[in-house]
């Protein structure tokens, strides 16, 4: 599905990771880990086509891509540090606002049974400010389930998130590779996912 | 490669220390063969007197502080385009001299003002437009400095260089027109024919700030190449060669 | 192994030009008015701010009504400039800051419709209610009714011009250390000239008794290099800071 081939990229006049090569198909999920400051959040941005390696190559079903190519955002979604929620609108607005912004369309009905799915079902009309760390996360995640994408790339996805709310990422993510999507992830937790599926690459 | 050889910096470092002494040379020497034109053999104006010979100095300063923007805008376009770092530092070592220039070119000017028009400044349309471009210059070398990563500085620039270049046209129409309402044609520089031996030193000062502009870049260029390109491969070769010297 | 094309994911073609571009610009419309709405009163020590330089301007010489009339329509109109200048830095900072604008430049929709419909509703909220004030202060520099409306025209057509301009320069100082108000005045205020030039030429003009249709053609003119170049100049520059 996504292949890189000899990426590099350079922050400032510091080169952060050179020569990483790697493969992830469908039904695959690439968990990468490593301290702070390696390069990790760096790499998921040049994969999700928001950032130009210093060198190296991308390839989509293997074709050559490049950032903001609209091959990957068509089909990526990328969830990064910050929950991209405006604090002045409500879980409802913010969640429909994300979808659109997706370019998918969405029932009040379907918006609601996803909130309630990742249990935010008593806060739709509240302001996202007044929302916990970890519920706005829950909001990343009700995303991910109304604008369907083969390939999710999530940075440090399990932050801020309580042990159910864990359960229900990887119970989704689980889900996710069954119907042959993908996941490249970055995070310092173990995410107890399917052996099979899952590949760890270490960062140093 | 061929034709792209020099585009890479290993390549071009050499060659650009190779040249820039013969430019400086060039420049040197044609700037006294100028100064000796335009200070002695040239005639004295009959309206400006003695006054008049600054213009060996600010009609050069001028031409290049514009010609250097459009040289920068399509350095930093192509760097856009392209995405090569050889022409965004091309771009990145003009924008000071450019900035030089206009400085050069306002202070002549202001000096030629007060004996010819009576005041050091003037709203005259060239005299704005030039302050605006001085503007320009300085907002481009701020927002450089403003930016951490030398790549999104390369980058942010050339788009600004792109949408000034679009400008300064439109600028120097507005203050013309508006200028011309206002103050009316109050403003004239002698109306004197230039004379042939005028034209010779100006022409020969032109190429001079030329030539002292390329060799300014070049140098330039190659202290950039140098803080960009620390830790590639053709840097450490360079420093082991010199080390050995 | 599990196929590519799984049909659990509806293949999706990468869109055309244009496409979409529709959508896009009315999303961003939408969603910045709504959130204008929520916060208005932000926007209200905006219009303050520009009411405040207006009134400086006469306190600062003699009141002599004559001076006040032939000064009138370039203050309010560098007062407009400043206000449009005061009001940039927000127009990206908080989509930013808050990883939205990550997710519009790898929306699938086009990203300069996205910003064209920020930079409108940018104009909505601080540009028209800067026109519109235009009578209201005119009054505190004895402009004549004819003036006025000149103003205000040009005003109208001119504003807009600011406000796509202005959006060059806050996307690419995004972020930066020392982005916020000086560079980004030093990168737009020079930009912002033909427009002042324009826009208070107009009036003088029609004061003296000339038609000011040549001022407002050239600042239409202004509006539409504006309107085709600073949606992709901004777009360009928002991908330069995420970078």
């Amino acid at each position: 599905m996504l292949e890189i081939q000899n990426l590099a990229a350079r922050r400032g006049y510091v080169t952060l990771f050179s020569q990483v090569s790697f493969k992830v198909e469908p039904g695959e999920a690439l968990v990468i880990t490593g301290a702070n400051g390696t390069g990790k959040t760096t790499l998921l941005r040049i994969l999700a086509g928001l950032s130009h390696p210093l060198s190296g190559k991308i390839l989509w079903q293997g074709k050559e891509v490049r950032a903001f190519d609209p091959v990957l955002r068509n089909n990526i979604t990328f969830i990064g540090h910050a929950a991209s929620l405006k604090d002045e609108l409500t879980a409802e607005e913010n969640l429909t606002l994300l979808v659109k912004l997706a370019g998918e369309e969405v029932t009040m009905d379907a918006l609601r049974e996803a909130l309630r799915e990742v249990a935010l079902g008593a806060r739709l009309t509240v302001p996202a400010r007044v929302l916990s760390q970890g519920q706005r996360r829950r909001i990343g995640l009700a995303r991910l389930k109304l604008a369907p994408r083969p390939l999710w790339i999530l940075d440090e996805p399990v932050t801020a998130l309580d042990p159910a709310g864990i359960a229900l990422l990887t119970g989704m993510m689980a889900a996710h590779l069954a119907k042959g999507g993908a996941v490249i992830a970055a995070t310092h937790q173990a995410l107890d996912l399917p052996k099979g599926a899952m590949r760890q690459m270490s960062f140093q | 490669m061929g034709r792209f050889k020099y585009a890479a910096p290993a390549q071009f470092y050499p060659l650009a220390g190779k040249m820039a002494p013969w430019f400086a040379a060039a420049a040197a020497i044609l700037a006294v063969i100028g100064l000796v034109i335009g200070l002695y053999l040239a005639p004295i104006d009959v309206t400006q007197k003695d006054s008049y010979r600054i213009i060996f100095i600010h009609v050069p300063a001028a031409w290049m502080s514009m010609f250097l923007y459009v040289v920068m805008a399509f350095w930093g376009a192509l760097a856009l385009a392209m995405n090569t770092r050889l022409s965004a530092m091309m771009a990145q070592s003009i924008a000071p001299t450019g900035a030089l220039m206009t400085a050069l070119a306002l202070w002549t000017g202001a000096f030629w003002g007060k004996p010819t028009w009576g005041t050091y400044w003037a709203w005259d349309a060239r005299m704005t437009t030039e302050l605006i471009l001085l503007f320009l210059y300085l907002g481009i070398i701020a927002l450089r400095n403003a930016i951490d990563d030398p790549r999104r500085a390369d980058k942010a620039c050339g788009v600004l260089a792109l949408v000034g270049v679009v400008n300064v046209p439109i600028i120097y129409m507005s203050v013309k027109w508006w200028n011309t309402l206002h103050q009316g044609a109050t403003i004239k520089a002698g109306n004197a024919s230039i004379a042939a031996i005028m034209l010779a030193g100006m022409l020969v000062m032109v190429f001079a700030f030329w030539f002292y502009s390329i060799a300014v870049t070049l140098v330039r260029l190659r202290t950039i190449m140098l803080e960009r390109e620390a830790g590639t491969a053709w840097v450490a070769r360079l420093a082991e060669t010199e080390k050995e010297r | 192994m599990v196929t590519d094309s799984s049909p659990a994911f509806p293949v999706k073609e990468a869109m055309a030009f244009g496409d979409g571009a529709f959508t896009a610009f009315a999303w961003a419309l939408r969603r910045d008015l709504r959130l204008a709405m929520r916060s208005r009163a932000e926007l209200g020590v905006q219009i303050l701010f520009y009411i405040i330089v207006v009134a400086l301007f006469p306190l600062s010489m003699a009141p002599d009504r004559e001076l006040l009339l032939l000064l009138g329509p370039g203050v309010l109109w560098v007062a407009a400039l400043l206000a449009s200048l005061l009001s940039l830095p927000r127009l990206f900072a908080s989509d930013y800051a808050d990883g939205t604008l990550e997710q519009m430049a790898l929306s699938p929709l086009p990203l300069p419709a996205l910003i064209l419909g920020k930079i409108s509703a940018h104009w909505l909220t601080t540009g028209l209610p800067v026109v519109l004030l235009a009578p209201l202060l005119s009054i505190q520099y004895s402009l004549e009714s004819e003036a006025v409306w000149v103003l205000m025209a040009g005003l109208l057509i001119g504003t807009p011009v600011l406000s796509l301009l202005g959006a060059i320069g806050a996307a690419l100082t995004l972020g930066l250390r020392s982005g916020g108000g000086s560079l980004l005045a030093l990168l737009i205020l020079p930009l912002y000239i033909p427009i002042l030039i324009f826009g208070a030429m107009a009036v003088d003009v029609a004061r003296s008794g000339a038609s000011a249709g040549a001022q407002f053609s050239l600042l239409a003119a202004g509006l539409l290099l504006a309107l085709a170049g600073a949606p992709f100049a901004t777009s360009a520059a928002v991908r330069i800071s995420l970078d």
